[in-house]
């Protein structure tokens, strides 16, 4: 108990903090931006990266991650903010907080393993780009001084990093966002800065029950975002769990981490927050500063919290395209670049498995639809692939005038029509024997196959015998045991 | 299990590290494989923590960070684990030497990679008996010396233990805390099954006070123990568990205190309880546990 609290807390203190403070640095403007697309004032973000950092910290799954007010979630909120306001957002954080409870309850944490390599690299991807196309609308209709300033910003999170002694001491983003900020002050100029975006924290955040009427017709409005905004929160949250296992060599708890983003929301929107998940940019930053347990996202929310609050009269100060600039980059390090150079290496159904995902999520502005339509193509492509992994041989003894077909591989929805194929029911034969018994039945269309196959012999006058039928259909059985028995799958795979 | 393969085979793991007591659990360890007829193997645990040495607090992102991280960090801990993996391929081959001095011919060597507590219970099922040292590596400022573990090790693990101090002697005579609980009945049949104190003077041990009672659970558990062939001798004292049964060791100059780690019982609560870590540190000879 007292080792895993150590462990947990207390194993790396002096890079946690350090990790904490850059990583809490690129939240701010991370949770500024992304209050800014979802249409409400950017304390509500604040508010919810400091919320759901802390809660996470102590109730989440995997240590080390850092979750907050996302991008992903934002785009989800956006008509429900436009057409309802704030409080029905608010009401809808705590109904996504409920459905991720019962998630992890339910272990559906574990379905993650459906989910496969393509369709991450696609939902990574196509984040990417959302972040960086909600960027677009600071960048139209704007004079060159907001190019000049975001082109810049960029040079300096880019090349700061490059100064020796410093570049590695001082976060760079930071150091673009307190440079640009002092020269639009200094020099006066007339471009959009966050104060002009909304509302910035004043105080410490209070209890608030969301202002909406408890009724069943709230109930309707909000249930589709919620749902959505589960779904989507803890997608990302495992994804980027799986990345920081990856880069850690350590393993975490899922469903854990879904009762916890549960939480977290609850948490947030009784505060004032808006929903929010793991991220992916900013866990990757914390791992980078050397941050690796719950300390580190403990430090990220509550310096969160106290940078606000002290630099409040600046923070408004900030041009908006320092944060446009940050966003930017944040993006281009969340794409995975490499899926762009593995495009030729892999096979085609992979590729556009991945395609797939990245264009119905940008055309949707919703990842959840994107990984569904990914999950169904990976899965369909597969069970293609499979398909293949079905023959039938024959042999003839002519002194009994048999026909003996046996039957290799797996018989399902997608090769039963192969397997029908394969009979020549034209053949004029006294017997026929059909054997099964290397051969795995994975559903009823299988079965169906094989009357249809015995009842077209008999048809044509031939007395049919199927052998070693009970062995091959021993598979489908939903959830036939062999999962724990290394003699059974053995069994199975050598064909009984 | 008379397969020549020894996949089966149980042995005496001894955990080496590279504390002070190292050479005591060769010793020790020798000792119990000859005394036991079993084979001897030694056990280094590589529980390094991963953490990097320099933070990088650029906190800028850029094209492939992810990848070239995941590249960084995986060539740092392939380094570390390099040289732990040397470090420990020395302290094997130190303590292969002793032991083979102690007379054990066969040695099995074996590195792992997890914390001890795992490590162990992932060699459980061929294992007969654990030797530990009650020290552990007190040079690191890092959290992982053996002796910080031991109270997790004894709660989790299935198998004797057999809790060695820094200095070898050769185990003569040993002594049973008993308490008369059933647990302690189970506690006392596991001594008659375990080969661990076969041939030794076995004491009999009841702290409280003197009654009838008490004497009749002695006999009874006495009697358990008939098999053993071995001379036994019962005894009740009175006073505060722990420093009676020390002052009873020192006074018949016992070599082994043989404990079961069982049920809630006023020796459990002895040994694994509160007093446990104190318990650990006073202890100057060698302590059995048994599971």
């Amino acid at each position: 108990m007292i080792n895993a609290l150590k462990q947990n807390w207390f194993s790396n203190i002096r890079g946690d903090l350090l990790a904490g403070i850059v990583v809490a640095l690129a939240l701010i403007p991370e949770a500024i931006a992304f209050s800014i697309i979802a249409g409400v004032d950017p304390k509500v973000g604040l508010y919810a990266s400091f919320c759901i950092a802390v809660i996470i910290a102590f109730v989440g799954g995997r240590p080390g991650m850092i979750s907050a007010a996302t991008g992903a979630m934002a785009l989800l909120m956006v008509t429900l903010v436009k057409e309802h306001g704030l409080q029905y957002l608010l009401a809808a954080t705590l109904l996504t907080g409920v459905i991720q409870i019962a998630a992890g309850y339910l272990k559906l944490g574990g379905l993650m393993r459906f989910v496969s390599r393509s369709v991450v690299t696609g939902f990574v991807n196509a984040l990417a780009i959302l972040i960086f196309m909600a960027q677009l609308p600071e960048l139209t209709n704007v004079t060159w001084h907001v190019y000049a300033m975001t082109a810049a910003g960029l040079g300096i999170i880019y090349l700061f990093p490059l100064v020796p002694v410093v570049g590695k001491l001082i976060p760079s983003p930071l150091v673009c966002i307190v440079g640009l900020t002092a020269v639009a002050m200094i020099v006066g100029l007339d471009i959009r800065t966050v104060g002009d975006m909304g509302e910035l924290p004043d105080t410490l955040p209070i209890f608030l029950w969301p202002d909406v009427p408890l009724t069943l017709e709230t109930l309707m409005i909000i249930l589709p975002y919620s749902l959505g905004l589960a779904v989507v929160g803890l997608l990302e949250s495992l994804m980027t769990a799986t990345i920081v296992d990856d880069l850690t060599d350590t393993t975490s708890d899922r469903n854990r981490e879904c009762k916890g983003q549960g939480i977290a929301n609850i948490g947030s929107g009784l505060l004032g927050g808006m929903a929010g998940c793991a991220m992916i940019g900013q866990s990757i930053i914390n791992v980078k500063s050397g941050g690796r347990t719950r300390l580190s996202t403990l430090t990220a929310g509550v310096f969160l919290l106290i940078l606000v609050l002290v630099l409040d009269k600046w923070l408004v100060q900030i041009p908006m395209a320092a944060l446009v600039a940050v966003m930017i980059m944040v993006s281009i390090g969340t794409f995975s670049w490499d899926s762009i150079r593995n495009l030729r290496e892999h096979p085609l159904s992979t590729n556009i498995v991945m395609l797939v995902t990245v264009i119905v999520v940008v055309a949707t502005h919703n990842l959840a639809f994107g990984v569904l339509a990914g999950v169904l193509l990976a899965a369909l492509f597969f069970a293609n692939k499979v398909g293949h992994y079905m023959l039938v041989t024959s042999e003839l003894d002519e002194q009994t005038d048999t026909r003996r077909y046996t039957v290799v591989g797996q018989v399902f929805f997608s090769s039963s029509e192969k397997f029908l194929e394969s009979f020549d029911f034209k053949e004029a034969v006294d017997n026929v024997v059909i054997d099964l018994s290397r051969a795995h039945f994975w559903d009823i269309t299988a079965v169906g196959a094989l009357d249809k196959a015995v009842i077209k012999f008999r048809r044509e006058g031939a007395d049919v015998e199927v052998i070693g039928l009970n062995e091959a259909s021993a598979t489908i059985v939903d959830r036939f045991g062999v999962h724990d028995k290394p003699e059974a799958v053995d069994q199975l795979m050598g064909g009984h | 299990m008379n397969q020549k393969g020894e996949a089966n085979m149980l042995r005496v793991v001894a955990c080496i590290d590279g504390s002070r007591a190292a050479p005591a659990v060769c010793d020790y360890a020798a000792w119990a494989s000859r005394h036991m007829e079993t084979p001897l193997m030694l056990l280094h645990v590589l529980d390094e923590e991963r953490y990097p040495a320099e933070p990088d607090l650029a906190g800028s992102i850029g094209l492939g960070s992810r990848e070239h991280l995941l590249d960084e960090l995986a060539d740092l801990d392939r380094q570390r684990s390099k040289l732990a993996l040397e470090h420990g391929h020395h302290m094997l081959d130190e303590a292969e030497a002793r032991v083979q001095k102690a007379g054990i011919a066969e040695v099995v060597k074996r590195q792992r990679h997890d914390n001890l507590t795992d490590s162990l219970l992932a060699l459980e099922k061929e294992t007969r008996l654990f030797v530990m040292g009650l020290h552990g590596e007190s040079s690191s400022d890092r959290d992982i010396h053996i002796g910080s573990q031991l109270e997790t090790v004894i709660r989790s693990v299935h198998r004797p233990i057999l809790l060695v101090p820094d200095e070898f002697t050769q185990p003569k005579s040993a002594m049973l805390a008993f308490d008369g609980s059933e647990t302690a009945f189970k506690g006392v049949e596991m001594v008659a099954a375990s080969p661990v104190l076969k041939g030794m003077p076995l004491h009999l041990v009841m702290v409280g006070a003197d009654t009838a009672d008490r004497w009749e659970q002695l006999r009874k558990a006495e009697k358990m123990l008939a098999g053993l062939d071995v001379e036994i001798t019962l005894a009740i004292r009175a006073g505060d568990v722990e420093p009676t049964l020390h002052a009873y060791q020192d006074e018949h100059d016992i070599d082994m205190l043989v404990m079961g780690a069982y049920g809630h019982s006023r020796i459990r609560q002895f040994l694994v309880g509160s007093t446990t870590t104190t318990m650990l540190k006073t202890a100057k000879k060698p302590l059995v546990i048994l599971r």
